[in-house]
């Protein structure tokens, strides 16, 4: 029988073959393909998840693999799907760092214990505020929320001090934001740690009976925003400066930042942690430590217009120091609450 | 051997060489759904049920149907039309309005869904145009269904045109030639003869469309629709939660159970195979005379709308992106590896699927049956659960696949099976099993016959499948960024880096890279596919 078994199998390939000649499949890429899988699969290398862009930080891992001479391989993907990646894998994961977008995907791989502790001489170069209290990740670089607003319509003396404004009805059809995006929710978060769930609620009900225009992420706002779709938007500060880049500067929108520590002017972070499962833990310690020497924080600097958060590097002239930032006072290890700004979001219709 | 029923080989044990491969085909199917049902139960019995019977989990759930089921229907009434002049009549250039009508598929949605709103958003490109011209303000929005609606009709067409083109030209012709001979004209036999045998084909082209519909997150995403795929991202992406969103997962799949059951209702029993000769006889070229130029019109529009306009798009910015300085990139690497896995791609689906469909076809019966509903079920899920699930069982189980190119193509037949198997089903019920019994009775065994004649009969629509797989494959994301070998980059990989980012300059080159290659096996295939007849 089980002979049987094996020629039936070997029948079906030949079946295969005869199909293939039929389907002319042209294996052209066969080798380039195949040493690429393999190297992969080598180890003694440094394995990085990033959830960071490859267009953004592509060019300083490959920095740091220059000058450090350790081999890196890069997996580069959406922060959460990777955070999803990195807790289905478990004990398994081929990862030695993790290289986040923001600070929740963080949270959440911390949570699970699949994170080690980080030495002082990594954690103490960044401010408290930008760093996992119990040490298991450390940001990297800063970025701030602000309000995107159409040049040919408004004017900065145009825009109120506070985002809890926004809820004014003169607001009304005229807001863009993205209630699914990640920074938004962290910016939710922090208006419920420094006002209150009440307000927050208050407050996202106020924006939602303004009709205001959802979009998939901050790109899109931004792009709404110069396109006069809606008037102003909430979105993170850097991707102005890419526009501009790319369009010109008669682009006709600019960032604005909210005032006297209002939560809408709330800075998050993109950080890094290092996991448990890590077969070259002191390699990867050798990354986050570049990652925050001047050289690595500089190109976030010029390159991604973020803040630098490393002690003693300054951010890109036109954007507005960070120490000007009149931000909140709030801890971002107190945004883990996710759930219950999801709850909310949820309960006030705006998701 | 007993003699075939009416049901062909009703009653016959399939051979080994069919029933085993067919069902190590549907363990590997089970895999997706094992892997939800674990982490649905993680917290218990109780928050499965609170999660899935949430009212408005339930009404987001309704808004996918009605979604699905509307583009759906459309994609049938503008691919039929298509598939019928591009296959049986002299329209001018039907060749290259075959590659054309096809290539829309390659498009990916989160690229589509961009090119839609900056084309015909209330203040896009358009708005653009027509304020210059007639002092046009704001075009209506078309954020919500009707921007959904219409950029999941004009990217998934292609599903029913390619399915339906490979079964108008497997037809035997002998029943039209039929009514035609008994005084029925030729709009009447079209009708009446035609149009019923396209039946199959037609279901299995609109069922490929509902699930991808169903799975479909970039289209929705931007386009605003809030559909359930885009209530599982969101679990993911903001709560970092997967015990809700494999709950939901599990729900699609009962969903997708569900309409499987339609559409086999809607299969009927009737026979479709030729009734003579075992090859396939070349139906006669029909003379469009003056209906040439509405004809041409209509392929023209469908094109444009669905093609030229986003190549269009992309062409604008790369061009904008050109001014202001970047550089252009024309990814070749990219371009190779996602040639090289898509074929592998197309390959191994194309060979998974041959067993299972001439089980379902040959030997109908509960179980078959099933085994060919279960291929469909990685087809609904989102990429992202379906690659998840992939994470899940070769990191723990089989570490030494684990990222490698092997499990990537594996991952990619799991999920583009249903692709392969509809078209290659629709093409086995057009040969008739009498060929096949003669083959048997003369000798050859199972095997032989299935891989001599057998296959070489249903060459049409497994070549139409192959073409599915290598069209999706291309442009495949959530699978392809955790499962592909690490730093393995394809077009899909490159496009969604620049786009993800909002460097629609930077994603523009690969975007168009990725029409045009796909462009070569497709017309390949239409060439060698007319040439063989």
């Amino acid at each position: 029988m089980r002979a049987r078994v094996r020629v039936s199998l070997i029948g079906v390939l030949l079946a295969a073959l005869v199909l293939a000649g039929c389907g002319q499949e042209e294996p052209a890429a066969g080798e380039a393909g195949e040493e690429r899988a393999a190297a992969g699969e080598e180890s003694g290398e440094l394995v990085i998840y990033s959830g960071r862009n490859e267009e953004l930080v592509g060019p300083i891992l490959e920095r740091f693999e220059e000058e450090s001479g350790i081999e890196t391989q890069v997996r580069y993907g959406d922060t959460a799907e990777l955070a999803a990646t990195i807790l289905e894998e478990g004990e398994n994961s081929p990862a030695d760092v993790f290289f986040a977008q923001d600070a929740g995907a963080l949270g959440a791989v911390s949570e699970e214990g699949l994170f080690r502790e980080l030495p002082g001489s990594i954690l103490d170069r960044v401010e408290e505020r930008f760093r996992d209290p119990e040490g298991e990740w450390v940001g990297i670089s800063g970025r701030a929320r602000v309000v995107a607003y159409n040049t040919e319509r408004l004017s900065e003396e145009d825009l109120p001090d506070s985002i809890l404004e926004f809820t004014d009805p003169e607001w009304e059809g005229r807001i863009g934001w993205a209630p699914t995006n990640g920074s938004f929710q962290a910016f939710v978060t922090a208006l419920r740690v420094v006002e209150g769930d009440d307000v927050a609620r208050e407050w996202l009900e106020g924006i939602v009976a303004n009709n205001p225009r959802v979009y998939e992420n901050n790109t899109a706002i931004l792009e709404g925003v110069a396109a006069g779709e809606v008037d102003v938007g909430f979105v993170n500060h850097y991707y102005l400066f890419r526009a501009l880049e790319e369009q010109g500067q008669d682009y006709p929108a600019r960032n604005y930042y909210l005032k006297n520590g209002d939560p809408g002017a709330l800075i998050n972070v993109a950080g890094a942690g290092i996991l448990n499962t890590s077969d070259s833990p002191e390699e990867a310690q050798r990354l986050l430590e570049f990652l925050l020497s001047e050289e690595a924080q500089r190109y976030f600097a010029d390159e991604t217009y973020e803040y630098p958060l490393a002690a003693g590097v300054e951010a890109q002239d036109e954007l507005v120091p960070l120490e000007e930032i009149e931000s909140p006072d709030i801890d971002l290890g107190s945004l883990e609450d996710l759930e219950g700004t999801l709850q909310l979001l949820q309960e006030t219709g705006a998701l | 051997m007993a003699p075939a029923g009416e049901r062909a080989g009703s009653g016959l044990r399939p051979p080994a060489a069919v029933w085993v491969p067919a069902a190590l085909v549907a363990g590997a199917m089970l895999l997706p759904p094992a892997y939800l049902f674990v982490r649905s139960f993680e917290d218990g019995v109780g928050n499965v049920l609170e999660v899935a019977l949430e009212g408005r989990t339930l009404a987001v759930l309704l808004r996918s149907v009605v979604l699905a089921a509307a583009v759906t229907a459309a994609t049938v009434l503008v691919a039929v039309p298509l598939a019928w002049l591009t296959a049986r009549t002299d329209l001018p250039g039907r060749d290259a309005w075959t590659v054309l009508a096809a290539l829309p598929l390659v498009i990916p949605s989160y690229v589509g869904g961009f090119v839609f709103v900056s084309m015909l958003g209330p203040r896009g490109i358009l708005q653009g145009h027509l304020e210059r011209l007639f002092g046009i303000q704001e075009l209506p929005s078309i954020y919500g269904f009707p921007g959904a609606f219409l950029a999941l009709t004009l990217f998934t067409y292609p599903y029913v045109f390619l399915t339906v083109r490979a079964a108008l030209r497997g037809m035997d012709p002998a029943l039209e030639e039929a009514a035609r001979s008994l005084g029925s004209s030729g709009w009447e036999t079209f009708f009446r003869v035609t149009l019923p045998q396209l039946r199959p084909a037609a279901a299995a082209g609109a069922l490929l469309v509902a699930l991808y519909v169903l799975s479909d997150f970039g289209a929705v995403s931007l386009l605003q629709y809030d559909s359930f795929t885009r209530a599982i991202y969101i679990q993911y992406r903001a709560a970092f939660d997967r015990t809700p969103a494999a709950i939901m997962g599990l729900m699609l799949i009962m969903l997708t159970l569900a309409i499987l059951y339609v559409e086999a209702r809607t299969r009927g029993r009737a026979r479709y195979h030729r009734s003579t000769a075992g090859a396939v006889r070349p139906a006669p070229t029909v003379r469009l005379g003056g209906w040439k130029w509405p004809a041409l019109a209509y392929c023209g529009t469908i094109v444009a709308l669905a093609l030229i306009m986003p190549v269009g798009v992309l062409g604008f910015w790369l061009a904008r992106g050109l001014a202001h300085g970047e550089p252009l990139r024309l990814v070749w690497d990219a371009a190779l590896n996602s040639v090289y896995v898509s074929s592998l791609a197309a390959l191994a689906t194309a060979l998974a699927a041959l067993p299972v469909a001439i089980l379902a076809v040959r030997f109908p019966g509960a179980i078959s049956g099933a085994i060919e509903r279960l291929t469909y079920v990685g087809f609904a899920l989102p990429g992202i659960v379906l690659a998840l699930s992939l994470v899940f069982f070769g990191s723990n189980y089989a570490p030494w696949l684990y990222q490698g190119l092997a499990m990537l193509i594996f991952a990619y037949a799991v999920h583009f099976l249903p692709q392969a198997i509809g078209s290659t089903r629709a093409a086995l019920l057009q040969a008739s099993p009498r060929v096949e019994e003669a083959a048997r009775s003369l000798g050859r065994s199972p095997l032989k016959t299935m891989a001599t004649v057998t296959a070489p009969l249903a060459r049409s629509g497994i070549l139409a499948g192959m073409a599915l797989v290598f069209l999706t494959t291309m442009k495949e994301l959530p699978a392809t960024l955790l499962l592909s070998p690490t730093g393995f980059d394809t077009l899909a990989t490159r496009i969604w880096t620049a786009t993800s980012e909002a460097f629609f300059a930077r994603a523009a080159a690969p975007a168009l890279l990725l029409i045009a290659v796909s462009a070569i096996p497709m017309y390949l295939l239409t060439i060698r596919d007319r040439m063989k007849l």
